[in-house]
Parts: structure tokens; C-alpha cells; sequence
């Protein structure tokens, strides 16, 4: 008989979520960079489905105010895509929040190094370690995002309202939006996941020896 | 009953390169530990202790030599069948405890059991168990922060028999402890050595360890300075039983 050690599944999701919960400061910290630029990303591509909406609406008055709030359209256009200063924006907050959060999850897994020692010792495999840190990731990144996703489409509609108007909810594009907040959860968790990579494979790497560390 | 050796240690060294300058911390040690006996690994501070420790538990590997549990030599071993190995024949004590923080108690004690694949409900009727076995009853619930030094100490002890281990493994178990817990604990120890039959080995520079060691194992400068067994050290201990431990 091969001689086997476990984790199963829902054993370890709910020691990832326990880990999350008592070290709640800890998660919000790097959680927070990834909800501020999930809630750029949505605010930025709310805003171009409102702008789109408004535009295929073919009424001039309204034209007028999407070029005066600074939209780049000729007349007679009817689709309207990204700036690409937007694009360049967006990226650009997107790999800040991937280097936060590559930067907070390291020193997490430094912190931890005895917890990750001692759970060695009792008989985990390094794909456990990995497991756990990457189920926390992708826990920190749905919540995130999800939180990031509600403040976008929030501060996008509220700023989409005070730019042209009550005419907005007329015309409000509820399933674009739905797309778009999809994408910006879907982008979040994949960044979130992205960062806890190579921390994970750290994690992993340690040795079990660092359980018996004593520090002066 | 023929004597059957649990741990067996053969030739080891062990050094370490750091780059510039090569430290040898362990220069040739040959042990045999019997199965069931209470060990003392003793020797100043430096001498070498957790680290022939950690040879033993296989969390780490000698320049040179053999370590066999159970006459398996250990660096035949993958990692797979290495994990089992520390996961269902040893069980780990710690001088800094090294309970996971966020888990309560019973949670501390049973994660080895998931490891060993023991079922939800049935490890947790025996963490209860070991709980109330290391007098710690109605405690099950709370995290390592709401319990004493003492008592994580021993829910640490209650987690390295989860398994029904071989060894029991403690580097320095007294260390981070006051005088009156650190004998709690080391009697504990004991109680458990005798009536469960598991081999207690145990790395210190703790004196009051000699009144329940059937041999002390004396490392000095990294090889063994002498092997004392109980027989010898009764005549002894009236003198050191008295004799502090060092902080
Ligand atoms: N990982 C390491 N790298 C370099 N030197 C080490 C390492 N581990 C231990 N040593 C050295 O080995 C010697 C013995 O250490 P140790 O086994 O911890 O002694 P003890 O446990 O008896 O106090 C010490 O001089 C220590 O500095
Ligand atoms: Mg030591």
C-alpha cells in the first residue's frame, strides 16, 4: 500500500477562509489595492457603456454633452471604444495593484513562516501549502473585486448622473454593465491569483526546519 | 521482550556551508534508541542538540551517515512517503509550542488526524479525548492567544499523539515554560511515555528532565560526550535534581 497523507477539499477551503477571517485587518490591507483598481476598472468601463448608450440614442443635445465631458466623437459616430489614455490608465493601476499585492502576500508568507514549518512537520505536502495560500487568494479576490465591482458601477453611474443628467436611467444599459462588471470580477480574482503565484511557490519551498526556529 | 530499535543513528555529520567559512556542528555520532524508552539529548547550549534532532525527525539531512526510524533508512525516502513518516510515526513538540494560530485547540489537534485521512467526526471525538488525556478539558474552543504557555504546551502535546506516533519528538519542550509548568509538562511527558509505550525523545539543557530519563544522551561539541542510563544517574540526580535550570 502507498503510504498517503490528505487534505481534502472542503477541509482546506475552510481553512482558508478561517485564516482570512481571524487575520482580518491583515486581509483587508491586501485586499484594499485590488478593490481600488477593480473599482477604476469598472468605473472606466461603466462609464463607456453609459457614454455608448447615450450615443445610440443618435440625439444631438446629448452628442454635444458627451464631447463637452470630454468623449472623443465625430458626429455621425455611432460607436465609441476606450481612449487610449483610459487603456494606458487602467493598465498602469491594474500592475500597481498586481506588484501590492505580490509585495503584501510575500510578507504574509514571511510572518507565517512558522505556521507553514510546523504544518510540514505534521505531515503537509508542499501542494497543500500552495493549495491554501492560493484558495486565499482567489477568497481575498472575489470578495475584493466583487466590493470593487459595486463602488465602479456606483461612482460611475453617480458621476454619469451629474454629467448629462437624469437621462441616463432612460436609457440605463443594464446587460453591457452586467458584462462589464463581470469583467472587472473576472479581471480582480485573476490578478488576485497572479500575485499569490509566486509567494505560494515560496511557501511551499520552505522547509520544515523553520518550525524549530527560535528567534533571540 | 527483544529490543527493538526504534531510532538508529550511524556516522552522522552535519555541516553547514555558509559560503566563506564551513561550521561542522555534528562530527560523527552513532546512537540506537530503544523503542519505549524516555531520552534525554543533553549538552550546553551550541552543541549541537536540534540539530541532530532535526536529523532524527527528518526535517533535514546529514552531510554524512544514516539516520534509520523503524530500520528505514530515511533518506531513501520521497517526499510523499516522508510527509506520512512525519505525519504517523512522529510527533513534533516545539520549544516556541507552534500551534497554528487561527485554529482553536481541538482545531490544532486535529489536523494531523485530516492528514492521516482520519474522518471529520472521528477526530474529533479523539482531539476531545486528547484534550481531556492532557487536562484540558472545556478548552477545546479556545485559540493558542486565550491559552497560558502551559497549556498550549500541552495542547502541542495532545496534537503529537494525534496519530498514535512512534516518537515523540520535543526540542526544548521546557524552554519557553516557568520552573512549576516545565515539570508539569516533563511529568506529563513521562505519564504518556510509560503508558502509551511511545519512544520520548527529547533535546534540552533542563535538568529537571534527568529524574524521568531512562538514558541521557550527553552531546558535547558535537559528538556524544557519554550515555548515561537511569541506573547510573540515580546516584547523580541528588545532586543536579537540585541543580537549576539555565533561563
Ligand atoms: N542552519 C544553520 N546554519 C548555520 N549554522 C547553524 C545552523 N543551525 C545550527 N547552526 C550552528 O550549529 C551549532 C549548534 O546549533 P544547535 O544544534 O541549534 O545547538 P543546540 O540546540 O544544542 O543549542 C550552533 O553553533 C549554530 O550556530
Ligand atoms: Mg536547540
Amino acid at each position: 500500500m502507498r503510504r498517503l497523507v490528505a487534505l481534502p477539499m472542503g477541509k482546506s477551503v475552510q481553512m482558508a477562509y478561517q485564516s482570512i477571517k481571524v487575520r482580518f485587518f491583515r486581509s483587508l490591507i491586501t485586499t484594499m489595492s485590488l478593490v481600488l483598481a477593480v473599482a477604476f476598472l469598472c468605473y472606466i468601463l461603466v462609464g463607456n457603456d453609459l457614454a455608448q448608450a447615450l450615443l445610440s440614442t443618435g440625439d444631438p443635445v446629448l452628442g454635444q454633452k458627451l464631447i463637452s465631458a470630454g468623449y472623443d466623437v465625430a458626429p455621425g459616430d455611432t460607436s465609441l471604444a476606450a481612449t487610449a489614455k483610459q487603456r494606458w490608465i487602467v493598465f498602469l493601476s491594474l500592475l500597481v495593484c498586481v506588484v501590492g499585492i505580490i509585495n503584501a502576500q510575500l510578507m504574509s508568507v514571511t510572518e507565517r513562516f512558522r505556521e507553514i514549518g510546523t504544518l510540514k512537520c505534521l505531515g503537509a505536502l508542499d501542494r497543500y501549502i500552495v493549495r491554501l495560500f492560493v484558495l486565499e487568494a482567489a477568497m481575498q479576490g472575489l470578495t475584493g473585486s466583487f466590493a470593487g465591482m459595486l463602488a465602479g458601477i456606483l461612482a460611475a453611474t453617480f458621476s454619469g448622473t451629474i454629467r448629462f443628467g437624469l437621462d441616463i436611467f432612460g436609457i440605463y444599459p443594464f446587460q453591457e454593465i452586467m458584462i462589464s462588471a463581470a469583467w472587472a470580477i473576472a479581471t480582480g480574482t485573476g490578478l488576485s491569483l497572479l500575485g499569490v503565484l509566486y509567494p505560494a511557490l515560496l511557501a511551499a519551498r520552505m522547509q520544515p526546519v523553520e518550525a524549530m526556529r527560535v528567534d533571540q | 521482550m527483544a529490543e527493538k530499535h526504534i531510532v538508529r543513528v550511524t556516522d552522522v555529520t552535519k555541516h553547514f556551508d555558509l559560503g566563506k567559512i564551513v561550521v561542522e556542528v555534528l562530527k560523527g555520532i552513532d546512537l540506537t534508541i530503544e523503542t519505549g524508552k524516555y531520552i534525554s539529548i543533553m549538552g550546553p547550549s551550541g552543541s549541537g542538540k536540534s540539530t541532530l534532532f532535526n536529523m532524527i525527525g527528518g526535517l533535514d539531512k546529514p552531510t554524512s551517515g544514516k539516520v534509520f526510524i523503524d530500520e528505514v533508512d530515511i533518506a531513501q525516502l520521497d517526499a510523499y512517503e516522508l510527509a506520512w513518516l512525519r505525519c504517523r510515526k512522529i510527533g513534533y513538540i516545539f520549544q516556541t509550542f507552534n500551534l497554528i494560530p487561527v485554529m482553536t485547540a481541538l482545531e490544532n489537534v486535529t489536523i494531523p488526524m485530516t492528514f492521516a485521512g482520519v474522518s471529520h467526526d472521528e477526530s474529533l471525538e479523539r482531539g476531545m479525548e486528547l484534550l481531556q488525556l492532557v487536562g484540558l478539558e472545556g478548552r477545546h474552543s479556545h485559540r493558542p492567544s486565550e491559552l497560558s504557555g502551559g497549556q498550549q504546551q500541552r495542547v502541542a502535546v495532545a496534537r503529537a499523539l494525534a496519530n498514535n506516533p512512534a516518537i515523540i519528538l520535543a526540542d526544548e519542550p521546557t524552554g519557553n515554560l516557568d520552573l512549576k509548568t516545565g515539570e508539569d509538562i516533563i511529568q506529563l511527558l513521562k505519564t504518556l511515555s510509560s503508558s502509551y509505550g511511545v519512544t520520548v525523545i527529547s533535546a534540552t539543557h533542563d535538568y529537571k528532565m534527568l529524574n524521568v530519563s531512562d538514558q541521557v544522551v550527553w552531546i558535547r561539541d558535537g559528538r556524544v560526550d557519554k550515555i548515561q542510563e537511569r541506573s547510573e544517574l540515580e546516584i547523580r540526580t541528588g545532586g543536579l535534581g537540585t541543580v537549576e535550570a539555565e533561563p
